[in-house]
């Protein structure tokens, strides 16, 4: 849907993008994350078409938007829906008047305006507040408000630029929900530039890891989960090693990581009556990717055929990141 | 020794005095307002990080605004007689002045309009740029919409300093407010005038700014009662 390549873009002789390349599957969710300074700012300021890119293309259904101007640079611009940094709303006008304003651009008529503004405003959850100014609305209200006001032109891609910077945890929970609505309910593309590894966690099919202006890892999110050595999995995976443990009262020990609610349910205690070893979680822990469950846990074991057990856990789908006792790269 | 004016006749003077600076102010500032809210937003414009930048006509257009707010009015007053003439008919009178209260005014309303579209917020703008909004569109409904208390609040200030302004429009008989004080008043040595009118003006002065500020507060929709 959305394909970003070879994106380069200096300012005064300093790189902020070195040749970037995104492709975005339509209907999905692509964060994109880094450190800052990695340039994740400017390519979202280039993907919202407010700063031209020194070279390269971004393509929206096969076109490339970076070269337009005039009328055809405003009708690109609708075809983006952005959510910016920061508070973006008209102060001197209703969370209503603020969704209306890319219909107003669009030159839509006042009573399908109407329309749509309420249909929006059912998506974000805030009907009630149609009325109500900016100044009346908490942080969290303000940002779903401006996310209705990115989708009010029926755009096919959806840009956020760190939507969740200045919220609390809970709040931030109320804005991805609803950008997890917009893309479910009404087929957006996603494209999400954040530096919280919890928007990745809680609504990102795929991710995109930005350094020094490059993409160094880029994919889908369970993919990469289960790639011991990406920065996706370090970063998004339980820590494993908050207990120090006796690694003597252990034959072998050694990290896994489990993706979907079967693995994580059954696999371990499977491969423990299988084998007829003791197995016992020691470090590690459970999280959520979207819907799925995936655990990295660093075990215990102990018994003859432990070994065995942790092969086995690695052919049924668990992925076994390193042995810290005993033979090295028992499986993979 | 004269008799001091009677009191009826202090206010007639006052009733017609204000009729005459009411009229030259009210009309200046609207020409004023509608010419150089436009020479605002155009500075505002071309400024370095405006919708449309441009150095070389934003200094030419800094340049003539500048050099019209440092003109003493005194000298705007007789120096653009001729232009005058040319558009009221006549260069005596208080519509003649009002040309050059205009005239006046129009820079300094324009630089005043400027600073305050530069305090909207670039998030703002640019929030409006990705909605595909034209530049005219982000003018109307973004910069000054956004801007409107402060804008009130800076018409007010510029029917205070026309006001001031008008005094000086007895030099090409203009009659008002200020030219009572002076040739009335001060010129021919009665108290009673002199401070009367000095005494209405701080009233008069008092009552529009405060006029102006509760339109600008009636306008304005941030920090309205919470839920």
């Amino acid at each position: 849907m959305i394909t970003v390549e070879n994106l380069t873009k200096s300012f005064q002789g300093v790189n902020a993008l070195n040749g970037v390349t995104l492709d975005v599957e339509a209907g999905t969710v692509l964060g994109v994350v880094g450190p800052s300074g990695a340039g994740k700012s400017t390519l979202a300021r280039c993907v919202a078409l407010l700063e031209r890119p020194d070279s390269g293309a971004i393509r929206v259904d096969g076109t490339d938007i970076t070269s337009l101007d005039g009328s055809a640079l405003r009708a690109a611009r609708r075809q983006i829906g952005v959510v910016p940094q920061g508070d973006s709303l008209l102060r001197q006008r209703t969370a209503a008047g603020n969704i209306a304003l890319p219909l107003e651009s669009a030159g839509v008529p006042g009573p399908q305006r109407r329309t749509r503004v309420g249909e929006l405003l059912d998506l974000v959850g805030l009907t009630d507040k149609a009325t109500a100014y900016p100044d009346q609305l908490s942080g969290g209200q303000r940002q779903r408000i401006a996310v209705a006001r990115a989708l009010a032109a029926n755009p096919s891609v959806l840009l956020a630029d760190e939507p969740t910077s200045a919220l609390d945890p809970e709040t931030t929970g109320s804005v991805l929900t609803v950008l997890d609505r917009a893309r479910a309910e009404l087929g957006v593309t996603v494209l999400v530039v954040t530096h919280d590894m919890g928007v990745v966690r809680k609504i990102c099919d795929d991710v995109a890891v930005l350094e020094q202006g490059r993409v160094v890892e880029h994919g889908k999110v369970l993919d990469l989960v289960n790639n011991p050595v990406s920065r996706t999995s370090s970063a998004l995976l339980p820590a494993v090693d908050l207990n120090p443990i006796n690694e003597n009262s252990y034959d072998r020990v050694a990290d896994v990581v489990l993706v979907g609610f079967a693995a994580v349910g059954a696999l371990l205690p499977e491969a423990a009556h299988r084998f007829g070893v003791e197995l016992n979680i020691v470090g590690g822990g459970l999280t959520r990717l979207g819907e799925t469950p995936v655990a990295r846990f660093r075990l215990g074991l102990n018994g003859e055929r432990s070994d065995s057990a942790l092969e086995w856990i690695g052919e049924a789908g668990g992925a076994v990141q390193r042995s810290l006792k005993g033979p090295q790269g028992v499986a993979a | 020794m004269r008799s001091a004016t009677p009191w009826s006749d202090v206010v007639a003077y006052l009733v017609e005095a204000t009729g005459e600076t009411l009229y030259m102010v009210g009309v200046s500032t609207v020409i004023a307002t509608l010419l150089g809210v436009p020479v605002g937003v155009w500075l505002q414009l071309t400024a370095k990080g405006g919708l449309r930048p441009n150095a070389a006509v934003h200094r030419v257009l800094s340049f003539v605004t500048d050099l019209g707010r440092s003109m003493p009015f005194i000298v705007l007053l007789v120096a653009l007689t001729s232009v005058t003439r040319l558009i009221v008919g006549g260069s005596i009178g208080s519509t003649a002045v009002i040309v050059p209260l205009a005239v006046g005014a129009i820079p300094f309303v324009g630089r005043l309009v400027q600073n305050i579209l530069s305090e909207v917020h670039v998030t703002v703008v640019e929030a409006a740029i990705t909605t595909g909004a034209s530049t005219l569109k982000i003018v109307r409904s973004v910069l000054i919409r956004e801007s409107m208390p402060a804008l009130i609040n800076a018409i007010g200030v510029t029917v205070i300093a026309l006001i001031g302004y008008s005094a000086m429009a007895g030099v090409i008989g203009g009659g008002g407010l200020g030219d009572l004080a002076i040739r009335e008043g001060y010129q021919r040595f009665n108290d009673r005038i002199l401070w009367s009118t000095v005494a209405w003006l701080a009233v008069l002065t008092t009552v529009i700014q405060l006029g102006f500020t509760r339109a600008a507060r009636a306008s304005d929709r941030r920090r309205h009662a919470s839920v």
